[in-house]
């Protein structure tokens, strides 16, 4: 099969002048500096040594974090930049929907903008004249064609703007991340719409943030990041690895924000005098809506560390409903004590509370701590839905007294394949009786 | 550069109906619409003519009547001042356009230059309607050398507009130090005093090297004074003109991959 698009090796740089900020031409021509300002400082590579092709007919989805270089990979396919080094070839007329209506004029009326802007994508009249009804049918445009194109609302632009640029009629169509421009059902249109391009056998190349889309639409997928081509091929295959560095970078993140929160809460607790640390703020399972992180207790049992463990023990932030989780605190005494609880509780981002428990509730008698422990709160399946969550742990009294209060200090997040709601995802499995059918997977 | 140069000639279906469009948006939701075009030089005309006829009374016979005078430059000076002031921002006010369709950036100054163009045409009504008022005809022998001075001026303008646009990219300074400029090459031009003032000859070697001057001076020998004496210098800048053009567009086409990340 020969190749519609094709990317050898191909780097972008993009130059930063950071001198040149507030350098102006006459400050340049009085300091003489106007050649050393003209070279650039700094590079940023947008793209690096990125080869892949897009097969005639086939169509490429491309994947990536913001920034990764995805856009950029785009428009050197448009021909809008070129590469620093490398080829891009493309064989045939492109349409590139990148920024839609981008020449529209405000003050003329959507009609005569359609002319123009046909003939910047490379119509001539004649041929827009052929097509004027159907691109103002597929805008759904046709009460406000005359109407200048500023009374337009942000929708109605885009959607005549697509409808122009799709009906260029192009071998290769250029797609970034402008499905997310009109309702519902201008969405719809505009991916029967893509459907009808690749059963006549024309190439897409399509940059999305819809994985979802991808998947449904793409017979490949590119996966960027960092401006560096990591996968390439079967769409779940390298969307699967993208999730899964989604995930590793997730985890950074929340190990970064956990470290910070118990850092902050240590301080404020130091700060304050003892007495006042002793006093818990309020009623803990009170109202949570209200609740801020912090810690409180008298110290005289510590908690100096709490860690999510995998169903391998190894330190996380990120689970997948079902996925077996522990808790791990560690602990220690700064003398034996005989009263003492162990406490925890489960929060979602909204701040409802969807599991606490301690070990007094649970009927468990506490006759000595000393030294160093650890405690394990062990859940066998966690089954929570998609979501963040927070965990509030202590050591307490039995009558409440705290010895160490860590109040939502710890983030973890959980994942789902499925997108179910609510706050507790009950074990379950659906059967029916009688004439009830379900075909292969939704599409 | 050549090839480039020649797909220009593609562009033309554009250029017309962008050209088209500045017209037309321009005066877009103003109540007066169109006859902007007509009531901008003669506003402009009379403040000139009412100051230079009535409190710096000019009294050499020749410029009379003054009004048709000072016409005949200051309609090609508005289409050149206006030109390269709207020309030199085109591409940063076009930045739409060049970073985000594959769209022919020379295009944009191009459009600005012509769009100028047509306004100065109409201007040339209100010059006839003057002329019949005040009964001052130009001579016919001289009038087909009109179209040649406007060609030159087209020409001329065009080369400055892209060298201008695409330079303004990178220095945004350009667009204040032309405002500036342009002031005083007006003021540096036989536009709004005539060319044989005694104090013009004596420096008449600096005026030569103004290229606007050979174009005032041709306007006015052609439309206004009935002898036109000023071919040789004429032909001599309309091969600036060539050289000017081919310069600015060489500069513009160097420029030209730089745009869609500078804008």
């Amino acid at each position: 099969m020969t190749s519609a698009i094709e990317l050898a090796h191909v780097s972008k740089v993009y130059r930063k002048y950071s001198g040149r900020q507030f350098a102006t031409l006459k400050s340049a021509l009085l300091k003489r500096s106007l050649l050393r300002d003209l070279r650039p400082n700094e590079v940023f590579l947008a793209l690096k040594d990125v080869s892949f092709s897009v097969a005639k007919g086939s169509t490429v989805g491309v994947i990536g974090a913001n920034g990764s270089g995805k856009s950029t990979a785009l428009k050197l396919v448009a021909g809008i930049t070129k590469p620093t080094s490398g080829t891009v070839r493309v064989d045939g007329r492109i349409s590139a929907l990148i920024e839609l209506g981008a020449g529209f004029h405000p003050e003329i009326s959507g009609r005569e903008n359609v002319f123009i802007n046909g003939i910047m994508l490379g119509l001539s009249k004649r041929e827009i004249q052929e097509r004027f009804d159907e691109i103002v049918d597929f805008a759904e445009l046709r009460e406000f064609i005359d109407a200048p194109v500023k009374t337009y609302s942000s929708g109605m632009y885009m959607r005549l703007g697509f409808a122009v640029a799709i009906n260029v009629d192009p071998d290769v169509l250029l797609v970034d991340e402008v499905l997310a421009v009109g309702d519902e059902g201008f969405t719809h249109k505009c991916l029967d719409k893509f459907g009808e391009f690749r059963r006549r056998g024309k190439t897409i190349l399509l940059v999305t943030h819809s994985l979802n889309l991808i998947e449904r639409f793409c017979d490949e997928a590119v996966w960027i990041d960092a401006g560096e081509k990591q996968a390439e091929g079967d769409p779940k295959r390298v969307i699967g690895a993208y999730l899964t560095s989604v995930e590793a970078t997730e985890e950074q993140l929340l190990a970064a924000e956990t470290a910070r929160a118990v850092q902050e809460a240590s301080e404020q607790a130091a700060a304050g005098s003892v007495a006042e640390a002793a006093e818990a703020p309020a009623d803990p399972t009170g109202n949570m809506f209200q609740a801020t992180e912090g810690r409180w207790g008298s110290r005289e049992a510590e908690i100096l560390r709490v860690a999510f463990l995998d169903k391998d023990q190894q330190p996380s932030f990120v689970f997948h409903t079902g996925d077996a989780m522990s808790i791990r605190l560690t602990v220690r005494a700064v003398h034996p004590l005989d009263d003492f609880v162990f406490g925890i509780g489960l929060f979602n981002a909204d701040g409802v509370c969807c599991y606490g428990t301690n070990t007094y509730i649970e009927e468990m008698n506490p006759q000595r701590l000393a030294g160093d422990a650890d405690v394990t709160f062990a859940i066998d399946s966690l089954d929570l839905v998609e979501g963040t969550y927070k965990l509030d742990v202590a050591i307490h009294k039995r009558d409440g007294y705290p010895y160490d209060y860590h109040r939502l200090l710890y983030t973890f997040r959980v994942k789902s394949r499925t997108q179910d709601v609510g706050i507790y995802r009950p074990s379950h499995r659906w059967t029916f009786a009688g004439d009830v059918t379900f075909g292969g997977r939704q599409k | 550069m050549l090839s480039n140069l020649g797909s220009l000639l593609r562009y033309r279906g554009l250029i017309q109906s962008l050209v088209a469009r500045e017209l037309k948006a321009r005066y877009r939701g103003s109540v007066l619409g169109f006859v902007w075009s007509f009531i901008n030089p003669l506003l402009l005309l009379s403040i000139y003519s009412f100051v230079f006829s009535t409190i710096l009374r000019q009294d050499d016979e020749r410029t009379k009547p003054y009004a048709v005078f000072i016409f005949c430059g200051l309609l090609p000076w508005t289409w050149f001042l206006a030109s390269l002031t709207e020309a030199t921002s085109s591409l940063i006010a076009g930045g739409n356009l060049i970073k985000k369709v594959l769209f022919p950036a020379e295009v944009l100054p191009i459009v600005s230059v012509l769009a100028n163009m047509v306004h100065f045409l109409l201007g040339l009504l209100i010059l006839a309607g003057f002329m019949i008022g005040f009964r001052h005809f130009p001579n016919p022998a001289a009038l087909p050398w009109f179209p040649i001075v406007v060609l030159v001026q087209l020409v001329f303008t065009l080369g400055l507009a892209l060298a201008l646009s695409a330079l303004t990219v990178h220095f945004r300074d350009i667009r204040d130090l032309l405002t500036n400029l342009l002031t005083l090459w007006f003021f540096a031009t036989p536009i709004i005093y005539p060319y044989f003032l005694p104090a013009v000859s004596r420096y008449l070697w600096l005026f030569r090297l103004n290229p606007f001057y050979h174009l005032a001076v041709s306007y006015q020998e052609i439309l206004f004074f009935d002898r036109f004496g000023h071919a040789r210098s004429l032909m001599l800048l309309g091969a600036l003109s060539v050289a000017v053009f081919l310069a600015g567009y060489w500069l513009f086409d160097r420029l030209r991959d730089s745009f869609a990340e500078a804008v």
